[in-house]
Formats: structure tokens, sequence, C-alpha cells
């Protein structure tokens, strides 16, 4: 029987990779995923996992532990936050590169300077263009349901491709929520065994990690490409299979609330769309004509979905919890791509950037009203804005 | 073999080379511009040359140490370590240098 427990985000996710019967683990400690990695070394430690736990000197080494584990044909975990993420970079492509399918937790932290090891988008939002599978969770049942998800869609043949679940950091991976924990015979039927096409295997030997001169790279960066893509119908599939199997329906790239005949909507990524639900709510009681669209695949980037549910509004408030410093009016990269993917349409709505909660600063209801009169404020022959919520000027 | 000029649809994935062996076929020599040329006369046997090819390519005959060409890229370490001055660079016929 499934069975419910009052548990952290960082402990949902280290049970996402303990029932997907992880073979190897390889991490560094760095706040606020500390706690993800101590319960799993826990485990190990106590026989309760069979798994290997390599303790690296660096997340760049755990994220190469990682690559190499699962080269060999095992299935890997880490997780990781920030600075750390920041450190791990140049493997980031490496393991996309080689079709390794590492699955990594994100504990969302902003970057320094000034140091903060608070919560904010800018840490996996800079590495967005590196070839991984990106998701966000909004609460702590969604972290466990997405790490599961992580590996099944990565894994899978037609895409062979590195993925991370971001949790927002102590919103998500320090709050205890009540979660249900599956039976681990559904977690086996939802998530086969891995086993790749091609491993580092000493009696069937293949070279890994070769040399591509421009005769060959842009082959296979192009590859890379194709497997982005076909993930798009993989993620649907999965996320119909995970249904079946447990019970629990997700909308794979987008939820969206009230957003069909809505004037006014918001996007959001992450915990902070909770508070936006909550507003979003009160404001419909209120006579508001508000919705919200939530996106919780965001590599790959649900263009189509998002053209649909927003087409139809007046105007389309983008939140973003990162900062893409000298892009337009140094908006933030979540409304980079949904302007982008709104070029072609014909009617589109006026759209209006709102950022906030950088560094960890507390988004309010109250907050997300001072959002909401933007949108109402946008005067049809302006050019878009970038406004800071909750900014002291 | 992959073949030359293959799409990246035909390519394996991720650049991997999968069989073994595939150095065999692939011959570095054919990168050289220079080759080394041992003076028999002047060859002790030392072994320095052997020691310090990066490529593992010079095999010992009886009076001097020889190199395979299918494998040397000419980087001219030899010619420059040998004590005896035994080894020259000679311009691979066709190649040039500006």
């Amino acid at each position: 029987m499934p069975k419910q427990a009052v548990i952290s985000g960082n402990m949902a996710a280290a049970y996402a990779a303990k029932y997907a019967r992880v073979d190897v683990i390889a991490a560094y400690p760095i706040t606020p995923q500390t706690t993800a990695i101590e319960y799993l070394s826990q485990w190990v430690a106590s026989g309760e996992l069979d798994a290997e736990f390599v303790p690296a000197e660096s997340e760049h080494s755990a994220m190469t532990i990682c690559i190499a584990a699962s080269a060999s044909g095992a299935r890997t975990f880490t997780a990781t936050a920030s600075q750390g993420l920041a450190l791990m970079h140049e493997m980031l492509y490496i393991a996309s590169g080689l079709r390794t399918p590492v699955v990594m937790m994100i504990g969302n932290r902003s970057l320094s300077s000034p140091l903060s090891i608070w919560n904010d988008h800018q840490d996996s939002m800079a590495e967005r263009d590196a070839g991984w599978i990106q998701m966000y969770a909004e609460n702590v049942q969604e972290t466990f349901d997405m790490g599961l998800m992580c590996y099944r869609v990565g894994e899978d043949s037609r895409v062979m491709l590195p993925a991370m679940f971001c949790i927002d950091g102590f919103f998500l991976t320090h709050t205890y929520q009540n979660v249900v924990l599956p039976d681990q015979e559904q977690v086996d039927e939802f998530l086969p065994p891995y086993s790749p096409k091609y491993r580092l295997d000493p009696s069937n030997p293949i070279a890994m990690g070769t040399v591509g001169d421009p005769r060959w790279y842009m082959e296979f960066a192009k590859q890379k490409v194709e497997a982005m893509e076909a993930a798009r119908g993989v993620v649907e599939e999965a996320h119909r299979d995970f249904e079946k199997i447990f019970g629990r329906r997700y909308d794979p790239f987008i939820e969206r609330f009230h957003c069909n005949d809505a004037d006014y909507i918001f996007i959001t990524m992450g915990s902070v769309s909770g508070t936006f639900r909550h507003v979003v709510r009160e404001l419909r009681k209120e006579g508001a004509s508000v919705g919200l669209v939530r996106i919780r695949t965001f590599r790959p980037f649900p263009y189509e979905e998002l053209r649909e549910a927003i087409s139809g509004a007046k105007v389309v408030g983008i939140v973003d919890r990162s900062i893409s410093f000298g892009a337009m009016k140094s908006c933030g990269p979540l409304f980079l791509e949904v302007r982008a993917a709104l070029y072609e349409q014909e009617k589109k709505p006026k759209t209006v950037n709102l950022i906030l909660g950088i560094g960890g600063r507390d988004t309010t209801p109250s907050m997300v009203r001072e959002c909401f009169k933007k949108l109402e404020s946008v005067d049809e022959r302006r050019e878009f804005d970038v406004f800071w919520i909750g900014l002291r000027e | 073999m992959i073949r030359e000029g293959a799409g990246f649809r035909e390519l394996p994935p991720a650049a991997i080379v999968p069989e073994p062996g595939t150095s065999l076929k692939n011959k570095t020599g054919s990168w050289r511009i220079f080759r080394p040329v041992v003076d028999r006369e002047k060859c002790s046997k030392c072994r320095i040359c052997w020691l310090l090819c990066p490529e593992g390519c010079k095999i010992e005959l009886e009076d001097c140490f020889e190199t395979d060409l299918d494998y040397c890229k000419g980087c001219g370490i030899c010619a420059q370590e040998c004590p005896y001055k035994a080894i020259e660079m000679v311009l691979e016929e066709g190649s040039s240098i500006a």
C-alpha cells in the first residue's frame, strides 16, 4: 500500500532516487541541497539502499563520476545548487554530449556575489542551453514525482539526455509537506531497469568521448537537438503512464488555472506559483478576469502549449526569478522565450516582465496584487516594461 | 567503420566508436609534413628516441632504430633529442612550408 509521510523536499528528492533503485550517487554538499545527500548516504551506510555512494571533492568531480558511471550503464543521481552547479557547467555539456542520462536535483539558490544561500532561479536558468531536460516543481509531492519522471524521460531510448528537476531552495528543500510514497512495485513498473544500447563494457569494447573535428561536430550537435525534440512526445507519454500507475495527473508541460476566459494571465515557475494561485483565486472572487499558467517542463520549452493557453489574453505577466543582464531592458530569460514564442501569432497579448524574489526575497500576496495592478495598467501603445517587484527605490 | 560524409541520422550516437581497434585502420601518419630519416652509421641505439617518441613509433632493428611511418606524425622530437644527431627531418613529397 502506498503510504503517507510528512517529509521535506530534499527527502522527497532522495526518496525519488531510492525508489528509482539508483546504482551510483556522487555529490558534494552545498546549502540548500545538503540534507538530500545526507539521507542517501545514511541509507547506503545502513544497507537500506544498495548503491555506491561517492563523496566527491567538488561538484565538478561529482558530475564527472555520475557521467562515467552512467556511461557504464549505471543509474545515477546527484544534487547541487548555485555555485556548485556553476562549477559543474563544463561537465553538463559533456553529460548531454555523451548522452548519459544522469539525473540531478537542483535546490535552486542565488549566485554570488554578494553571497546568498537563498532562493531564486539564476543558477539553473544559466544552464538552460546545456542540453538537459529541465523541470520545476511547486511542492514536495511534485518533487518526488518529478525525480521519477526525470529518469523515465531521460533514459528513454528516443531521448538519452540528462535531466534536472529544480526545487526552490528552502521554500521546497526544507519545507515539510504530506506526501504519498508509492509501492516499490509501482515505481518498478513505471521505471524499468536502465539498459542503454551502448555502454562501457570490457567484454564489448567501444570508445566514448572522442574528438569531433569540423567534419563531424555539427552532426552530433544535431543529434542532441533531435533527442530534445523527441523528448516532447516522451514527456507526454510518461505523464500518461504516470497517471495510470500512480493515479496522480499532471499536465506534462504547463498547468492552466482559470486561463480560458482570462484577460490577464500570469506565467510562473516553481514554488511562487502557490502564492500566485492563491491571489488569482481571491481576485476571481472579486470579479477580476485573471488566470495563471505554471510552467512545469521548461526544457524542452512548451512554446506551442503556451501560445494556445495565453493567446486569448489581453496582457500576460511573465514572472522571472532570474535576470538576463543586458538582454532587452535586462529582462528575465523566461520573458524572452515566452515573447519569442508569440512572435508569429497574429493575435497576441501585450507582455510585461515581473522580476521578483531575487536572492530569496519573499513574494507576498500583496506583491502579487501589485503585479496584477501592473498588468491592468498596461498601455496598448507602450512598449513592454520590466518591473521589479519588492525592490526598494 | 563510419562512412565518410555520413549524415547525422546514420552516425552512431554521441560520437562513440562502436567497435574496438579502429585506430589500426586510421593511419595517422598521413598527417605528417616532415619525415624522420635515420643515419644508420651515426645511430648508437641509445634508445633515447624510442623512450621519447609520443606515438610509440620507434622500432628496434639490428643496427639502428627506425620509424613506423604509418603512425609517425612527424613531430620531430626524436631528431631534436638524438644525442648523436643521427635523425634528420625531411620534408615529405607533396608537402610544403610557407
